[in-house]
């Protein structure tokens, strides 16, 4: 599989996804700056984790306007897979690729920490190296990561099975304690109506191999591989 | 023309920087003080001296980029 990882000025983990593709699951990947307009014919796309344009404005707000947007835009309408993490997932809510909002942290801190997600619905082309319901541990590092939409969009998103990962204790209950941010409804990542779209605040390239202590993150892109039929 | 552009959130969209002010404002004796919403305050020249024209572009500023609607609201002057 070829994957593509946008580069905005600011993104700060797009080696940590090229890593990951590249010299864990031995894909090809490609790093395409900002300012291109063509996708390079990638099988995928992630956009990155960072702080694109210092977070000016409010995040992923000016990012969502590079060139390269309206290429990602196209892409995903066509039904290609996307992945925003973290700063990604707000610039692919900022681009309207992903209904809702994100609010500053309930606390007000930056929160830098492995938190506990459920695998909600792990029967989408992002989990379904998961078992339903399984918990992954995956670190968060974030000051805008409380979710916000309205309750209509909400109501519909529960009902087509969009909320795909939800803040959750070790044991797996989704419990106001367990949610780091203020979250709504504990949510820690959606996808699109589609279903080719995912958004997530938690970093799964941080923790996908063995040396890391932690691997969790990896059944994320290993799910992408098995729905792109990708033998690794 | 000078745009004077206010965006907040919305009303009933939680503030927590309002709520910590708020918090900061009740210690220091301002027991009175409530609701507290913090927004932002931007300042835009407009290269126009048709005052419409100046209007829609500014409300198009806002909606495209200044203001996420989702979560905030926006009000401006022209002066």
């Amino acid at each position: 599989m070829n994957v593509g990882v946008i580069v905005f000025p600011g993104s700060n983990c797009d080696h940590d996804c090229q890593h990951v593709f590249q010299h864990v699951l031995g894909q090809s990947v490609q790093m395409i700056w900002h300012k291109e307009t063509s996708l390079k014919g990638v099988d995928a796309v992630i956009l990155p984790g960072g702080f694109s344009y210092g977070d000016y404005l409010r995040t992923g707000a000016i990012a969502r306007f590079s060139p390269v947007m309206g290429a990602v835009k196209a892409f995903a309408k066509d039904g290609g897979a996307v992945i925003g993490i973290c700063n990604g997932f707000q610039i692919l809510l900022e681009a309207g690729l992903l209904p809702g909002a994100m609010l500053r942290n309930k606390s007000l801190h930056f929160i830098c920490k492995d938190v506990h997600v459920r695998v909600e619905n792990a029967a989408t082309a992002f989990t379904e190296a998961c078992e339903p319901g399984q918990v992954l541990k995956i670190p968060v590092a974030h000051a805008d990561g409380n979710y916000y939409t309205d309750p209509v969009t909400l109501a519909a998103m529960q009902a087509n099975a969009q909320v795909v990962l939800r803040y959750c204790t070790p044991e797996g209950k989704v419990t106001p304690e367990a949610n780091p941010n203020g979250s709504l409804d504990n949510i820690a990542g959606i996808i699109n109506s589609e279903g080719n779209v995912l958004g997530m605040m938690p970093h799964p390239e941080r923790c996908a191999e063995d040396i890391l202590g932690n691997k969790d993150g990896k059944l994320i892109f290993q799910s992408l591989l098995k729905a792109m039929k990708v033998k690794v | 023309m000078k745009a004077k552009i206010h965006v907040t959130l919305k009303q009933g969209i939680l503030d927590p920087q309002g709520k910590a002010i708020e918090h900061a404002l009740d210690s220091l004796g301002f027991t009175n003080a409530a609701n507290v919403r913090v927004g932002k305050y931007m300042e835009v020249d407009v290269q126009e001296t048709d005052k419409a024209k100046a209007d829609a572009q500014v409300k198009q500023m806002c909606e495209k980029l200044l203001a996420n609607t989702i979560i905030e609201e926006y009000r401006y002057e022209l002066v």
